[in-house]
């Protein structure tokens, strides 16, 4: 439809078109005129491998939700393609910044999935040391973090760690988020400076789908890669459910951005086939019809017909990758009970570098107060 | 020493810290190439370039987002707010992520980030220009909240505020800036950020006061000495965290206090010192506390915001009332 006065009106969010694949659902490689490559055998095995634990370390949180050790757990299950495809083009000197559904990342970034229970069985707020992964803790403020992501890749460009041409110098920041992030006015501005300083950051877009109830429609008319273009910078759709097309495009750019080309959109187009979180319930506002289609899509099972079609792995292999992911469960598991809790009096000296007096005297109040049931339990 | 307005004072204090440590930056709407609208920053951008003095797209939560992110990388960002009534959108950055950094990560994250932020009336502006927006950073845990009234403490803590590993906010009474000289000495050693300091010693009542009201107070005081009655005066000159100490000795000797600030009554600082008051001094009390404060109404048009601002009657009618029970 073609408005009289103002042209053209906007397209459908799920308009895929221009979606970038290298491995079709059915485990094919195709070529792409621009981000078309050649993948070793080790690579692909290396990512099945990634996915297949990513996808266990997410159904054996859920199941450890479902048995009352986690107060909630957000799935990633579905998006185990889009996450490592981005998580294994990344650098060790790149930042990434995630929100609280990038389990896969966090494995690639070597953050211990036993730091992921922690956080949602209530024992912290993110234990890992973000300077130690070169990944930031889990954000919970909906697109909060994508600022963060622009603001530490300004920080690289006064660093002078961008366009060196030294490859293990230039670095790139990654901001992760979802297409319900979209809408955010934080993403927007994040879209703004980011563009303003040409700052070396990729926008990684999961565009899952749902935003717990609410289609991607709801956030927007266009498909979402086609807004970076009216901030000034570019964006793609990539198949978030083909690893190695995600891993080509990421890495492209990272590329760019460690090169000081500046900041680029990618969309991984993907679903979410869990749940929102585990207190959500999906069958209220979406067709299982809709869940089988994608189940035909799934990102590991293409890469299994792929690898053994082309005889890249046997059996050994497939059985190899399975007892490890039964061995991550059984260790998430018993990691998981032996979590401590927090010593409660610790809260007062976490809020400040300095201390102040006021929370000193707070804590000995409180001290004090729980010092009085031990003296009646003498 | 030198004199110098308040605005030169912070000029010279921004000066100072960023030649002292090379990752401070600056960053804000119109610092760089203009100065600041209240010239705080002039001559920055000439001196220590533009990596360093960032003139920003002008979105609050954006500026303070990315300052989260340099202060990630090892930078010490000191963010201009250009009116306290335009913090308000970086309000969900200040309060959910820069107060709770080094919380959420058990110390592993600081956040050493300075927001100044020009507050309070008097200037004849329009809406949003003119508030005292500090009780509602106070009320939030990971913050630290500061207010200078002079030269002397603006030069000083400005550099104190910089150096300190956590997030400041920095009040400045803006209709101060170029009405107030004082006199600055650049070599002498200040007192800790975290001090209140008696700014007139008295025996009669206490005047609690800081930022904008401080200047009311010492106008007060000096009135209330030729009617024969001696004010103590003291400016807490850091809100966040709040040293009472000055103010409980000052009480157990005078019985009396009367609070005095531009911000809204309710649950405004006055509501927490007299709490804390009461609490301490309790049996030293002559007199309930008072509160000399704005209303609890917006901030009004300009052409009748005398009525609103507290001013010598409003507080002189207080120490008549506290001498009242």
């Amino acid at each position: 439809m073609t408005d009289p006065v103002f042209g053209p009106a906007p397209q459908q969010a799920t308009d895929d078109l221009e979606l970038v694949q290298l491995l079709t659902p059915e485990g094919e490689r195709v070529d792409h005129p621009v981000f078309g490559r050649e993948f070793s055998a080790d690579q692909v095995r290396g990512f099945y491998r990634d996915m297949t634990l990513v996808r266990r370390l997410d159904i054996e949180a859920t199941a450890l939700q479902r048995h009352g050790e986690l107060g909630l757990w957000p799935q990633s299950l579905g998006q185990e393609g889009a996450q490592i495809g981005a998580g294994r083009a990344l650098s060790p000197q790149d930042f990434g910044f995630p929100t609280y559904r990038e389990h896969g990342i966090a494995w690639c970034r070597g953050v211990d999935p036993v730091r992921l229970l922690a956080l949602f069985r209530g024992v912290d707020q993110g234990g890992w040391d973000p300077f130690e992964h070169n990944f930031g803790i889990y954000s919970i403020v909906i697109g909060s973090h994508t600022l963060h992501a622009t603001g530490y890749a300004m920080g690289v460009q006064r660093d002078g760690a961008v366009g060196t041409g030294d490859a293990t110098r230039d670095t790139a920041v990654v901001a992760f988020f979802g297409d319900g992030a979209t809408s955010q006015g934080d993403v927007n501005e994040a879209f703004v400076f980011a563009a303003s300083y040409n700052a070396p950051v990729v926008f990684f877009c999961q565009n899952n789908q749902w935003a717990i109830s609410e289609p991607s429609e709801r956030q927007s008319r266009i498909p979402l890669y086609r807004r970076a273009q009216g901030f000034g910078f570019p964006g793609v759709r990539v198949d978030g459910n083909d690893v190695l097309a995600t891993y080509a495009v990421m890495q492209a750019a990272l590329q760019r951005a460690r090169d000081g080309q500046g900041p680029t959109l990618i969309e991984a187009y993907t679903y979410r086939m869990g749940a929102h979180t585990t207190t959500d319930d999906p069958t209220r506002y979406r067709l299982s019809d809709d869940v089988e289609q994608w189940k035909l899509k799934d990102p590991i099972s293409r890469v299994e017909a792929h690898l053994r079609s082309n005889g890249f792995a046997d059996d050994d292999f497939f059985g190899e990758v399975a007892a490890e992911a039964d061995a991550l469960g059984e260790r998430m598991r018993r990691e998981c009970h032996a979590l401590p809790d927090p010593a409660p009096r610790d809260i007062f000296a976490m809020v400040h570098a300095e201390q102040t007096a006021e929370l000193a005297a707070q804590q000995a109040v409180f001290d004090a107060h729980v010092a009085s049931f031990e003296e009646v339990a003498r | 020493m030198t004199t110098m307005t308040l605005a030169k004072a912070l000029n010279s204090g921004l000066r100072r810290a960023m030649e002292d440590d090379e990752k401070v930056l600056v960053m804000g709407e119109d610092v760089g190439t203009l100065g600041g609208v209240f010239r705080i920053t002039d001559g920055l951008l000439k001196d220590f370039g533009d990596d360093r003095v960032i003139d920003t797209p002008l979105a609050e939560s954006g500026i303070v987002g990315t300052a989260v992110g340099l202060a990630l990388r090892g930078y010490r960002p000191v963010v201009e707010i250009q009116f306290d009534g335009f913090v308000y959108p970086a309000y969900d950055q200040i309060v959910s992520q820069v107060a709770r950094f080094h919380f959420r990560t058990q110390g592993k994250v600081r956040m050493p980030m300075v927001i100044r932020i020009p507050f309070g009336g008097g200037i004849g502006a329009v809406e949003h220009h003119s508030e005292s927006p500090e009780a509602q950073f106070v009320h939030t845990p990971g913050l630290k909240v500061v207010t200078c009234s002079n030269p002397a403490d603006a030069y000083a803590m400005i550099q104190q505020a910089i150096r300190a590993d956590d997030p400041v906010i920095f009040l400045e009474p803006k209709r101060l800036y170029h009405s107030t000289k004082g006199e600055v000495d650049e070599s002498a050693t200040p007192p800790p950020l975290w001090q209140s300091r008696v700014v007139q010693a008295g025996t009669d009542a206490t005047l609690v006061a800081y930022g904008p009201t401080v200047s009311t107070c010492l106008d007060a005081a000096a009135v209330a000495a030729d009617e024969g009655r001696s004010l103590e005066v003291i400016d807490p000159r850091t809100l966040s965290p709040l040293d009472l100490s000055p103010v409980f000795d000052s009480v157990r000797r005078t019985g009396r206090l009367v609070v005095v600030h531009e911000a809204h009554l309710t649950l405004g600082m006055g509501a927490e010192i007299a709490a804390r008051v009461t609490e301490e001094c309790f049996h030293s009390l002559e007199a309930p506390v008072l509160r000399v404060t704005g209303y609890d109404t917006p901030y009004p048009s300009a052409r009748i915001e005398e009525f609103y601002v507290p001013d010598l009657d409003r507080v002189l009618d207080a120490v008549d009332r506290t001498f009242g029970f």
